[in-house]
């Protein structure tokens, strides 16, 4: 087993954390923020709301995150010729990468996973503080904004945290992209050097560490959670 | 325990198709590279390769089966055993010869760079500063860009060819880098041909772009290299070589000695 | 890029030159290799979780060992990682016991590769279930006399069915999705097919399109049945509210 590459190649490993970590923050912090959007519309909304969402959850659910993610690349990508002083526009930087799209799709795909949990949270939040909610006269927005999301989040708090791994374990699918991430480093070591598995095994290390730190962030929210014994 | 040798042997020999020592599997990339080598939509390998490899295992005598891998999967699974020769328009460099053995050569030709139809046309180091390379991962081209062209223009890898050409069509990047031959196959297809043009052959490297395309081996495996050399050579002397030339191309692929 | 409608339907006809044929084998690649990765990967479940609930410290330890570390190591890596260093370990294995190297062919090997990763997560899904039956009832199998293997064919096994199927259910869908991603590795399955398909007739959006409702289908279909498989399982016990 060969580790001498390290020495060389450390600052692309950082670059590939830094672009594997945003993809994740950006893909979970917008993708919580539909989701709570969704979760609601399936849970309080009328009949077309609850269907839309419910359409939504279920295509992106039921279809590979692969798939999707070439889906949005290539297929928007072959309609960009067709838009008239694309490449001068303001946006072009951003369409040109494939950031952008991994980004997009990732955030899509989770905000569906989490619009599930999220549901499932709204709906165990015990029925009687809502109604205590109402009595004290709070306004709908009210209720929501104060009782109803924060129990709700906080109940459904360690199954997110295994909705945010489970994301993190998704993010290699971006290299197919050619976004240089974690797992595109590894596999330039191993175009550059020949070797197979050593940049196979450093780079999980780092993916172990990241799902360490996660695990670490969560446990200390979790903690903040008054729980009666 | 005598049990769990058994038991282990009659387990795999259970799972696997065992295959009998007298087949020689040629490992092929599992997408199309035309012409060199594509799947039509009925499921049947075709192309220019492909007939050279029915034509050397005819000289051979021997029964050929392909197995498809992905392209940067071939030198590992090649060592795993999962195939006796690549053959797959891999070029034999110096780098890959320190890992695995190459026949010799079968196809010599340059490597290209293609851009958009309105592109200033020329493929030095001047020509593509501050332009986007598109190069397939795990290529010749990908160690000539790490020589000459890494200080002044960036670079786009993708799993395969396609895909470089399908981001060259929607603007993503301002060239790509491949084979002359593939790339020419590009501009002549319908996605190719309203698009772009080529832009020139790049400066020859004899170290990085190789000596050749050749058939790629186990270290250990000199019979099967002999084997392979006698029909390559006894191909190209039969004129059967210019014959399947003559189906794809208008000029000697071979290239110089 | 305009294709009228005629030519669409051209594309995916299932008879050559269309590619419809090629999308179909490879949805039947897909499901045939989810189903046999998800059998094994109940094997390998089922005996974790015995193993786990065991009580020998050793198992227990070897056993988390393997279910933390599958389960945080992204899949790709596992499946790229295990599927060269499988076959090599195999071939080394049977080089010491002096048997002739074995070719595995590419299904075998994706299925393998699949089923142990699935059987990690379903060692923890089948030992939640197998705790949430209430110890009574293994209590009273124990003190009517019977033997481990009747217990488990007649008392656990139907009582950990019920609480088991929403995660088993979970885990098909998910085994059903990863099965794209041996399509790195080269084994034909639908999302092979596809870029294939794409890359021939660079009709991309298409076909991508195409396959994703391939894969939609599979998961519709799935869906009833399991609702069917738990309908039959939960018999006789009061309806989830």
């Amino acid at each position: 087993m060969s580790f001498t590459w390290i020495s060389s190649y450390w600052p692309l490993l950082l670059t590939g954390t830094w672009q594997t970590v945003c993809l994740l923050v950006i893909s979970v912090v917008f993708g919580f923020v539909i989701a709570i959007g969704l979760a609601f519309a399936q849970v309080s909304g009328g009949r077309l709301t609850r269907l839309l969402a419910r359409s939504y959850c279920t295509f992106f659910r039921g279809t590979p995150l692969l798939i999707q993610l070439w889906l949005l690349y290539y297929g928007v990508g072959s309609l960009l010729p067709m838009v008239p002083g694309i490449r001068q526009s303001l946006f072009w930087p951003i369409l040109r990468e494939g950031f952008f799209f991994a980004a997009v799709s990732f955030t899509l795909n989770y905000a569906a996973y989490e619009a599930e949990v999220l549901r499932g949270a709204l709906l165990a939040v015990p029925k009687g503080e809502l109604e205590a909610g109402r009595a004290f006269g709070l306004s709908p927005w009210m209720l929501t904004r104060r009782i109803w999301l924060p129990r709700a989040i906080r109940i459904a708090l360690p199954t997110i945290a295994g909705e945010i791994v489970m994301q993190l374990k998704a993010t290699p699918l971006a290299f197919t992209v050619t976004v240089m991430d974690l797992y595109a480093v590894a596999n330039k070591v191993r175009q550059d050097t020949l070797l197979v598995y050593e940049p196979l095994l450093v780079v999980t290390l780092f993916y172990l560490a990241l799902t360490a730190v996660i695990a670490r962030v969560f446990r200390g929210l979790e903690a903040q959670v008054p729980v009666r014994r | 325990m005598k049990l769990l040798p058994t038991l282990f042997a009659g387990v795999a020999l259970a799972l696997s198709a065992v295959t009998a020592q007298a087949e020689v599997r040629f490992g092929v990339m599992n997408e199309s590279y035309p012409p060199f080598f594509a799947k039509d939509a009925s499921g049947q390998w075709q192309g220019w390769e492909i007939d050279l490899m029915n034509a050397v295992c005819e000289e051979m005598k021997e029964k050929c089966s392909i197995v498809e891998i992905s392209w940067d999967g071939l030198i590992p699974a090649l060592q795993s055993k999962k195939f006796d020769v690549i053959w797959s328009s891999m070029s034999n460099t110096a780098e890959r010869s320190k890992v695995i053995d190459f026949t010799d050569k079968y196809y010599n030709t340059p490597s290209t760079l293609i851009g958009p139809k309105d592109q200033k046309p020329g493929a030095t180091a001047e020509d593509v500063k501050g332009k986007t390379i598109g190069i397939q991962v795990s290529t010749i081209q990908s160690e000539y860009y790490k020589k000459y062209f890494a200080e002044v223009a960036e670079e786009k890898t993708y799993q395969t060819l396609d895909e470089a050409f399908q981001d060259l069509a929607s603007g993503r990047i301002d060239y790509v880098f491949g084979d002359s031959l593939a790339l020419d196959a590009f501009l002549k297809s319908d996605g190719g041909k309203d698009c772009c043009a080529k832009m020139g052959d790049v400066a020859d490297d004899k170290e990085i772009l190789g000596a050749g395309v050749s058939g790629g081996l186990r270290k250990e495996d000199t019979e099967l290299k002999a084997k392979l050399n006698t029909a390559i050579a006894a191909v190209r002397a039969s004129g059967q070589y210019d014959a399947i030339n003559k189906k794809y191309f208008d000029f000697d692929i071979y290239g110089a000695k | 890029m305009a294709t009228t409608q005629q030519g669409i339907l051209d594309l995916l006809s299932p008879y050559p030159p269309g590619w419809g044929g090629v999308l179909l084998a490879g949805a039947v690649s897909t499901v045939a290799i989810s189903a046999c990765a998800f059998a094994i990967g109940l094997l390998l479940g089922t005996g974790g979780a015995l193993g786990k609930l065991s009580g020998n410290r050793m198992l227990r330890l070897l056993l988390d060992l393997y279910t933390t570390l599958i389960r945080a190591v992204p899949e790709l890596i596992l499946i790229v990682g295990l599927y060269y260093a499988g076959t090599d370990g195999l071939n080394r294995l049977l080089a010491a016991l002096d048997l002739p190297p074995v070719n595995v062919n590419g299904f075998v090997a994706a299925v393998a590769v699949l089923g142990f990763v699935q059987g990690a997560y379903m060692t923890e899904v089948l030992r939640g279930a197998i705790l949430a039956i209430p110890v009574g009832q293994i209590e009273a199998a124990k003190a009517f006399g019977m033997g481990p293997v009747l217990r488990f064919r007649r008392v656990l096994l139907p009582a950990l069915l019920p609480n088991a199927l929403p995660g088993l259910a979970n885990l098909w869908m998910s085994v059903t999705k990863d099965s794209a991603l041996v399509a790195v590795v080269g084994y034909q399955e639908l999302a092979l097919a596809t870029r294939l398909a794409g890359a021939s007739t660079k009709h991309y959006f298409v076909f991508f399109l195409a396959s994703a409702l391939l894969y939609l289908a599979i998961t519709l279909v799935s869906n009833v049945v399991f609702k069917l498989i738990e309908g039959r399982v939960r018999r006789g016990q009061p309806r989830l509210a």
